[in-house]
């Protein structure tokens, strides 16, 4: 069995019953923060329709706002480099730590990162890279994925978080105190930050009329990573830039709210350039973006801010985790990412999705993201990626359906005969419907033939 | 004024005292109601698993069935969803589609929207939960989706009011999906039955003795977890409750 299969990885997340309604209630809480936030704002629709077309319009003149970037940020004395993948990406940081001699690096959370596998990257070539964000941390040290884009750790509880310190940071084994773990991974990340040669951060927003970008978080230690150490190399997708320090107001005012239901994040730290005497590289990478530019369908995708608001509502992605997903970023917007750049490996992505529609009515910036799982699937039929057994009962219910006299007949002949038949006949294992539910009980006649019977001639 | 009922397919073989509910509700207000014999299936099960282009005939069929009425009703938010919203890539600038496309409602959206009744003259003495199916909620926009922060509406619980000491409960979380999904029951059949079921234990919970809404879909899904689990509730399509018929 392939690993990549949501529905396998779903059924083990959910096997576990009570850690899965621990995790649908942990993420249900920040969706109700998110509610209580974006209702305080009696313009909130109005901002989530002038975010998305901000967002359109740069991503239509892309091309455009990256070079008024790179221009205005070399004013500023900060190296620009593009990278058109991920091996580019962690190639050109490699060299540049290599150039400034640096064996310890501190990293605050970037899912770019993430996606370009950076750590594995770095460490085999002998650098030490550290996560600084809680969570981040507590992944990194389990030698896990980020489950969520902004809370990377939620599919743990503070146990699992206590066992993982007491191995890696010696703290007391039966301690799960919130408190107390946090000042332990504090004070070892304190070393850390003390000891790196360089930080990495991600990027939020890179303002191509100034030439500077923004790192949102909530501990601080993006800005501690860009300015203990000498070096700061911010690592960017092409999709971050906006156009001017004037829409940023906009996306600020929707991220945090939308993320965790706080009016705006801890820190909003602007960089523009290195600190005294340091550098500050920005890397900018394509992998795989472009192709969104020129698809009608997913293009919207692109738009993404990444708050994980859409994975907070998901209800599919609330009761099976994000490691289900398989994808770098899970939930709605990481299945319809994947599903787009490689439709084969992800196919089973957009049909972990009811269609309910609530990722596309939180979307800060109005992604349509059901439509585009619903596109998805038409896309995998056209392509011939569904399974044969799909499209062939598919096919068949339709040629049924055109068919109204026999399609009557044979619900009929269902109607009539499963009545009699033995309880283990009908809850036989490839009725799957019927594995945790009853089958409706079959009536004695249709509408079509009472309507004939009583109501036709009215 | 001609109504054409329009009965998905599975409540036409499972569900006719449904059915026969929502015709005998718009026969209430004297319109013209009339079933077409030859009507099947509107292809979204079909459609919803990726399978759209393999059903453009009964999408053709449906406009061809309904094409002649002054409006389309039906007790199903999600085959009216499917009309409205999925066939447009098989009809560019189609005049009969336009038409449809216009004219399809769902049964309390009719009632609600277009017949604007104020007064039902029935009687349902229970305690009611109401399930917002999320394409009625959502697409069609029935009530408002707890996310967006526009004014509250919500045109299921408006009709249902009407309804004679009926008391309606409040949710925990008014507009959670119930997992159903179309072939997503199936296919994603842990995560769906985990759905359900909690759907369910939030009726319980808010002492609901009756689970109800526009898709009978969503609540056969309920309907069959219940069962299988033995739970106090009592399943009913809200057109049963609107005409009186229980």
């Amino acid at each position: 069995m392939s690993l990549y299969n949501h529905p396998l990885k779903a059924k083990e997340f959910v096997r576990n019953d009570e850690r899965m309604h621990w995790h649908d209630k942990a993420l249900w809480f920040v969706r109700e923060k998110r509610d209580l936030a974006s209702k305080s704002i009696p313009e909130w629709e109005k901002l989530r329709t002038y975010a998305a077309q901000i967002k359109s319009h740069t991503m239509a003149n892309l091309d455009k706002y990256l070079l008024e970037f790179e221009a205005n940020a070399k004013k500023r004395g900060i190296k620009v480099h593009f990278a058109k993948d991920a091996k580019e990406h962690n190639e050109i940081v490699y060299k540049i730590l290599k150039e400034n001699r640096v064996e310890k690096v501190v990293k605050s959370k970037s899912m770019l990162t993430e996606e370009c596998r950076l750590n594995p990257f770095l460490e085999k070539r002998g650098i030490e890279v550290v996560d600084t964000d809680l969570g981040e941390r507590i992944v990194q040290l389990r030698k896990e994925t980020p489950s969520h884009i902004v809370l990377p750790a939620i599919h743990l509880k503070k146990e699992d978080v206590a066992k993982t310190f007491h191995e890696k940071i010696g703290t007391d084994e039966d301690n799960s105190d919130p408190s107390y773990l946090t000042n332990a991974a504090r004070e070892n990340l304190r070393q850390k930050f003390l000891n790196a040669q360089a930080g990495i951060t991600g990027v939020n927003f890179a303002v191509a009329k100034t030439g500077g970008v923004v790192v949102c978080t909530n501990e601080g230690n993006a800005d501690m990573g860009a300015t203990l150490p000498k070096l700061h190399i911010a690592c960017m997708g092409i999709e971050k830039i906006i156009p001017r320090a004037e829409d940023l107001g906009v996306f600020t005012r929707l991220l945090a709210r939308s993320a965790t239901g706080q009016p705006i994040t801890s820190y909003t730290s602007h960089f523009h350039s290195s600190v005294e005497n340091g550098e500050m590289h920005i890397v900018i990478v394509d992998n795989k973006r472009t192709p969104f530019l020129q698809s009608n369908s997913y293009k919207n995708a692109l738009n993404c801010i990444r708050c994980g608001a859409c994975m907070n509502t998901c209800p599919v992605y609330r009761r099976s985790g994000g490691h289900s997903y398989d994808y770098v970023i899970p939930g709605p917007i990481g299945s319809t990412l994947g599903s787009f750049r490689d439709p084969k490996i992800y196919k089973t992505l957009s049909f972990a999705c009811s269609l309910c529609g609530s990722c596309s009515n939180v979307c800060p910036v109005k992604i349509d993201l059901d439509s585009q799982l619903y596109t998805h699937r038409q896309d995998l039929r056209e392509k011939n990626i569904i399974s044969n057994k799909k499209r062939v009962t598919m096919q068949f219910a339709v040629w049924l359906m055109n068919r109204p006299l026999l399609f009557s007949f044979i619900s009929k002949l269902a109607r009539k005969t499963i009545p009699l038949l033995p309880k283990a006949v009908i809850y036989n294992k490839y009725n799957i419907w019927g594995k945790h539910r009853d089958i409706p009980q079959m009536p004695a006649k249709s509408f079509k033939e009472i309507y004939k019977e009583e109501f036709k001639n009215d | 004024m001609k109504v054409g009922l329009f009965i998905p397919c599975f409540m036409n073989e499972l569900y006719p005292k449904s059915c026969v509910a929502t015709l005998k509700l718009l026969k209430k207000f004297d319109l013209d109601v009339e079933y077409p014999m030859q009507q099947t299936c509107c292809g979204q099960a079909m459609a919803n698993s990726g399978c759209s282009k393999d059903m453009k005939s009964l999408a053709y069929k449906f406009v061809d069935t309904f094409k002649k009425y002054d409006y389309i009703v039906a007790p199903s938010a999600s085959c009216v969803t499917m009309v409205k919203e999925h066939y447009e890539p098989f009809f560019h600038y189609n005049e009969d589609y336009n038409k449809v496309k216009v004219s399809i409602y769902e049964v309390c959206e009719f009632l609600h929207d277009v017949l604007k009744i104020e007064k039902l003259n029935v009687k349902f003495p229970y305690k009611v939960g109401l399930h917002n199916s999320c394409h009625g909620h959502r697409t069609l926009r029935l009530g408002s989706a707890s996310e967006l922060n526009i004014p509250y509406n919500n045109k299921l619980k408006n009709l249902l009011n009407l309804v004679e000491e009926i008391e309606i409960i409040e949710l925990q979380r008014e507009d959670e999906c119930c997992g159903f999904g179309g072939t997503f029951s199936v296919s994603e059949e842990d995560i769906s039955i985990a759905m359900g079921k909690d759907r369910i234990a939030d009726h319980l919970n808010s002492k609901a003795e009756v689970i109800t809404g526009a898709d009978m879909s969503c609540l056969m899904h309920m309907e069959g977890i219940i069962k299988r689990d033995k739970k106090p509730l009592r399943v009913m399509h809200i057109t049963e409750i609107l005409a009186g018929e229980f």
